[in-house]
């Protein structure tokens, strides 16, 4: 059980994430991430709301008839969306403010009917929530990254507003990386998200790669020893 | 380097290789630049190194990443091309890091990211300039006055260094572009006449390149001298060069005869900015133009098009490079609708008939 469960982490968090290998949820992706506060943000409610789909589909899977599994996925995974909203505009008002407009649109993240039709109507409710916390966390870690690399890029700055988001007490993650920026605006325009995007992805196939070929060597070293012998 | 010799029938080996080809175009280029540099002394030759350099450097690597042999495609120019042409689209004392960035994303994302020399749909030094004018206004507007080398206001090799490398302010040079001086004047309800009645811009002065202006928008007759010669030398086809112009020309007549306080007249167009540097080396890029004859007159004229549409009731007071990148995007889709007639069949591809007799 517990290696299945560190597979689902790893398929989650790095070899099957939601962003840099399934290339799906772009557009939530693109939009949010001109600063890190707001990717950071958006990945928390996005995994929120994995793990409480995974979990409510997991348990209805087998009421669920599969002729109509899609719609009814939809309209769950909306009831969720919205209570997320509700309960972040009563509780965390201020996150709610800066964050509004993107919450709801969380229901048109693919990722989350995508990992209802794929994994949580196949497994257990334990798995299924524990796949929704790890590819939420995939999620919000692509979002961090590209968040990150746009707004030093385009600001100089690193965590720019996250006393906003996460209360007075993290007001030391603002930093400014590079004093008297002059700030590359491409890069927290719309088109610097494609454009970091991509080379992200570039990035993540190429220490794939790396990472492939490094087991392949040391074989290559032990099979003349295996023949000596 | 080895040559390629082609292993099927119908294909012919060309007189132009790409090598070739670029250093014909660089060479058509030199009396402009020559001038610019002049023009505008140490620090715009400052600049000008450094970006092309630059470029350069960006090719090696990324042909280094992707495994390519670098010698050879470093050796065919076109990465120094690329350099060129974006160091004479840049404000010649802006600082080094303009240039550096400018040629980082001519190269690596206006060239190598789509696989290389022949690959790129758009224009990769005017999608350089367009992304440096989107996210650096201020440097990319700031226009010096010309102080030709060894004359009096003409900084020295060491107040040029600051001025490139150090950041020390040209606050007391900046000056506007000519179409850029007539916008901000009209946009202050003021006419054209009234506008160029401080003779600080003379018609001559925009042709010669006596102006401010980036290096290959100073001198519109040197850079037509050079596009001329390319024509001659059969590098480029008069397609695209006279449709521009002539659009441009002809669009600047009509609206300059309906209103001439409001529009400037076609000599200021063709010889202000950078259309003539557009018309000749820019919009006649081999890979980001349409193939065929009839394609590039409809590439020409919409880009002559775009870039007084741009001029005239754009945001910014200079259109090319847009209207260059704009056409570049319809560049498939032109030549998807005008295809060359395949030999011995009509346009819509059916056999033609044979003559009497001849069957």
């Amino acid at each position: 059980m517990s290696e299945s469960l560190s597979r689902i982490a790893k398929e989650g968090l790095w070899s099957n994430n939601i962003v840099f290998s399934q290339s799906i949820a772009l557009c939530p992706l693109l939009a949010v991430t001109g600063t890190t506060t707001n990717g950071l943000g958006m990945g928390l409610a996005t995994t929120a709301v994995l793990m409480v789909c995974n979990l409510l589909i997991s348990y209805g899977r087998l009421l669920i008839p599969s002729e109509i599994r899609i719609p009814v996925f939809v309209a769950l995974i909306a009831m969720v969306v919205t209570l997320v909203d509700m309960l972040m505009n009563a509780w965390l008002h201020e996150l709610h403010k800066v964050l509004g407009l993107f919450i709801p649109l969380i229901v048109t993240n693919c990722a989350i009917l995508g990992r209802a039709e794929a994994y949580a109507s196949r497994k257990p409710p334990v798995y299924a929530l524990f796949d929704g916390l790890m590819m939420g966390l995939g999620f919000t870690l692509a979002l961090v990254v590209l968040g990150a690399a746009r707004e030093v890029s385009g600001s100089g700055t690193l965590f720019a507003n996250a006393s906003l988001l996460l209360g007075q007490g993290f007001a030391w993650l603002e930093t400014t990386l590079i004093p008297e920026y002059r700030g590359f605006l491409l890069m927290a325009l719309p088109p610097g998200g494609f454009l970091m995007l991509g080379f992200i992805l570039a990035g993540k196939r190429l220490l794939d790669k790396r990472l492939a070929r490094r087991p392949l060597r040391n074989a290559a070293i032990e099979q003349p020893l295996a023949e000596n012998v | 380097m080895s040559k390629v010799y082609l292993p099927v029938a119908p294909l012919t080996g060309a007189d132009h290789p790409v090598q070739a080809i670029m250093a014909q175009v660089v060479l058509a280029l030199v009396p402009a630049t020559a001038f610019g540099l002049f023009l505008f002394g140490w620090p715009a030759l400052y600049l000008f190194l450094t970006t092309v350099l630059s470029a350069v450097l960006f090719e090696a690597v990324c042909l280094k990443l992707a495994g390519k042999p670098a010698s050879l495609f470093l050796l065919d120019g076109s990465a120094l091309l690329t350099g060129w042409l974006l160091a004479l689209s840049l404000p010649p004392w802006a600082p080094w890091w303009i240039g550096v960035t400018g040629a980082g994303l001519a190269i690596i994302v206006g060239k190598q990211i789509y696989g290389g020399i022949g690959q790129n749909l758009f224009n990769p030094a005017m999608l350089a300039r367009v992304a440096l004018l989107v996210s650096f206004p201020l440097e990319m507007t700031t226009w010096a006055q010309p102080a030709p080398l060894f004359s009096g206001q003409a900084p020295g090799l060491l107040q040029a260094l600051g001025i490139t490398f150090g950041g020390a302010g040209i606050d007391g040079f900046a000056s506007a572009t000519v179409i850029g001086h007539a916008k901000t004047e009209l946009s202050q309800g003021k006419t054209l006449v009234e506008a160029f009645a401080n003779g600080q811009f003379g018609l001559a002065g925009a042709w010669l390149g006596w102006i401010p202006g980036s290096l290959g928008e100073t001198s519109a007759l040197l850079v037509a001298v050079g596009g001329v010669w390319l024509l001659r030398k059969r590098i480029i086809t008069w397609h695209i060069p006279v449709s521009l112009l002539a659009t441009v020309a002809a669009l600047a007549t009509v609206f300059h005869l309906i209103d001439g306080d409001r529009y400037l007249g076609p000599l200021w167009h063709l010889g202000a900015g950078g259309v003539m540097l557009a018309a000749f080396f820019i919009a006649t890029d081999y890979v980001t133009s349409p193939g065929s004859p009839k394609g590039q007159l409809i590439f020409g004229a919409g880009c002559g098009l775009l870039i007084f549409v741009i001029r005239t009731w754009g945001g910014f007071p200079e259109g090319v490079g847009f209207a260059v990148l704009l056409m570049n995007a319809l560049t498939p889709v032109i030549d998807y609708y005008v295809r060359p007639r395949i030999y011995g069949r009509d346009y819509k591809g059916k056999p033609l008939k044979l003559p009497e007799g001849k069957e």
